[in-house]
């Protein structure tokens, strides 16, 4: 079975890679390679996978994913600038699949047990735009 | 591994209609979708494609995938009719599970022409015809 727990955080970027030129920036990441950054209203779904245990009936305890969730998401992410005030976009370009692939670094170690793993990290960057992120090595647990 | 999914709408209408089946078969089958005149949606189209992220933390180019979708979907299907104006349609109902499918071939035909390598792969379609109905197809249905 497959559950799923939504948090919004609001933060701003830029896409650029230190590399290119302007134009290069311009003709890989559009808009938003505009060097003072502009935002979004991330939506993250978080997915576990697991069985629900024979006596609670729940694949998790949600209370217990929410706080994760506020920890490992919400407290480093929302309402930042994520190039500046959040490793390591200070480094790495944050675009929708790295943010995807940071989450899911911060929260694989905490969701993955033998009860449950972590199944997939999905980002909105906009409601017509979204990565799902399924992890490239398997469940560390 | 990432999935990459974006959203497109275009605007068409469309009559429900078996040529195989009577003028009553078809009132039953899909009553008010039978109207004579048609009638119209506002579609929303999802195109998947999965990858790994290249050296600009990318797996989908997606200035390369909004040309692929707008030139081979959403410019030809766009306010239009699709019985009268897509020529698939006038021998298959348009059904939202038959345009679907219509969506997905057309991609897939023209997916080698934009992304050459192994990677971003079409993964799948999905449209939906209001907000309550979605027909999602993946693409290694299509043949």
């Amino acid at each position: 079975m497959i559950i799923t727990r939504k948090v919004e955080f609001s933060a701003s970027h830029v896409c650029r890679a230190p590399g290119l030129s302007d134009e290069e920036n311009r003709r890989l990441y559009g808009a938003a390679s505009n060097p003072r950054g502009h935002g979004h209203n991330y939506v993250v779904e978080v997915s576990l996978r697991g069985d629900p245990d024979p006596v609670t009936g729940m694949v998790m305890d949600l209370k217990e994913l929410k706080e994760i969730l506020n920890r490992e998401v919400m407290e480093p992410y929302d309402h930042r600038f994520l190039n500046h005030e959040v490793a390591p976009f200070d480094r790495v370009v944050p675009t929708t699949e790295n943010i995807a692939r940071d989450i899911w670094q911060r929260l694989e170690p905490q969701l993955c047990n033998e009860k449950h793993r972590l199944h997939s990290v999905r980002v909105y960057e906009t409601e017509d735009l979204f990565v799902d992120y399924f992890g490239d090595e398997p469940c560390s647990a | 591994m990432f999935r990459v999914t974006r959203r497109y709408k275009f605007a068409a209408s469309h009559r429900l209609h078996a040529a195989e089946l009577s003028d009553d078969e078809n009132q039953a089958l899909y009553g008010k979708c039978n109207h004579p005149y048609g009638h119209g949606h506002n579609y929303v189209i999802e195109v998947s494609a999965r990858g790994p992220a290249d050296e600009a933390g990318r797996a989908v180019d997606l200035g390369l995938l909004d040309e692929l979708v707008q030139r081979h979907v959403v410019a030809e299907l766009d306010h239009r009719d699709l019985n009268s104006e897509v020529a698939r349609f006038a021998s298959e109902v348009p059904t939202s599970e038959n345009l679907a499918r219509e969506v997905c071939r057309r991609l897939k035909q023209n997916w080698s022409g934009v992304f050459g390598g192994e990677w971003p792969r079409l993964e799948r379609v999905r449209v939906g015809e209001t907000r309550k109905n979605t027909f999602e197809i993946n693409a290694d249905e299509i043949e």
